[in-house]
């Protein structure tokens, strides 16, 4: 049997990866992917105490963070396929158009 | 040591190994494999953790559904200027440490308060009929915020039409 903690410690560790890389990488896209990752995290704690303590309702927490992930990608994906076809290019430096 | 743990240190070590590499390659479109590879291995940890509907929906809606919109949307603007340029930006130093900080300080609290955290911190055998369970509280109790969800996916639907249009 595998204890409870170790979950957590594999949840820690891919929220750490997924946090390194919206902080450092410069593309948007690798950006919204660790986003994906970090929420990929939060779902295996939710699981590991929905087994822990015997009820779904972590479940079905984590089924609802996957919608979000969902919508979240699409409109996600929206704005960068708008924001290519107007500076073609991929770089989150370049975002700067609101700044003045 | 039993089967249940070798998998599971299996998964895990995949899921890891292929998450580092994710935030690591210059070229997006291997980003975005590693990140499947991540996301299949989380879902045989769901498995073992006897969550088999949320498996499926692990391996049927984030690999088979957002992925291929990430790997779409990567074949439609990709460009080959990207994999020349310096992959990292410039408070990488600083943001990386913080980053490792942060979960340093994550796993020091987990480690000292594991016992007091944790009253039983062994994880049952069985858990009966999850499929049924899961959809007993998900139209039950918890069918309003199943409803709002449902809302959000239609907005999200429209915003994501109404961004990637080329006039509005």
């Amino acid at each position: 049997m595998v204890p409870v903690d170790h979950y957590l410690w594999l949840s820690l560790a891919l929220f750490t990866i997924g946090v390194i890389g919206v902080l450092t990488r410069r593309n948007v896209i690798i950006i919204l992917m660790s986003i994906e990752l970090i929420l990929n995290a939060v779902n295996i704690n939710l699981v590991a105490f929905s087994h822990m303590f015997g009820n779904v309702d972590g479940q079905v927490f984590a089924i609802f963070i996957i919608t979000d992930a969902a919508a979240e990608a699409a409109v996600g994906l929206g704005i960068i396929l708008a924001f290519f076809r107007n500076r073609e290019t991929l770089l989150a430096d370049e975002m700067d158009m609101l700044k003045w | 040591m039993g089967l249940n743990s070798i998998l599971f240190y299996f998964f895990a070590g995949l899921a890891v190994a292929s998450a580092i590499l994710m935030v690591t390659r210059r070229n997006i479109v291997h980003g975005a494999v590693y990140l499947i590879t991540t996301l299949l291995a989380t879902a045989g940890v769901f498995l073992l953790l006897q969550a088999e509907f949320l498996f499926v929906t692990q391996v049927i809606l984030y690999v088979g559904g957002i992925m291929v919109l990430f790997v779409f949307v990567i074949m439609l603007v990709n460009l080959d200027v990207s994999l020349l340029q310096y992959q990292f930006n410039r408070q990488r130093f600083v943001a990386g440490v913080l980053a490792l900080a942060l979960g340093a300080q994550v796993f020091l609290a987990l480690k000292t308060g594991q016992h007091s955290l944790f009253p039983q911190a062994r994880i049952p055998e069985v858990l009966p009929k999850n499929t049924e369970a899961v959809a007993d509280a998900l139209f039950g109790r918890f069918m309003l915020p199943f409803e709002i969800a449902s809302i959000l996916l239609l907005v999200a639907m429209i915003g994501a039409v109404v961004m990637a249009k080329r006039r509005v």
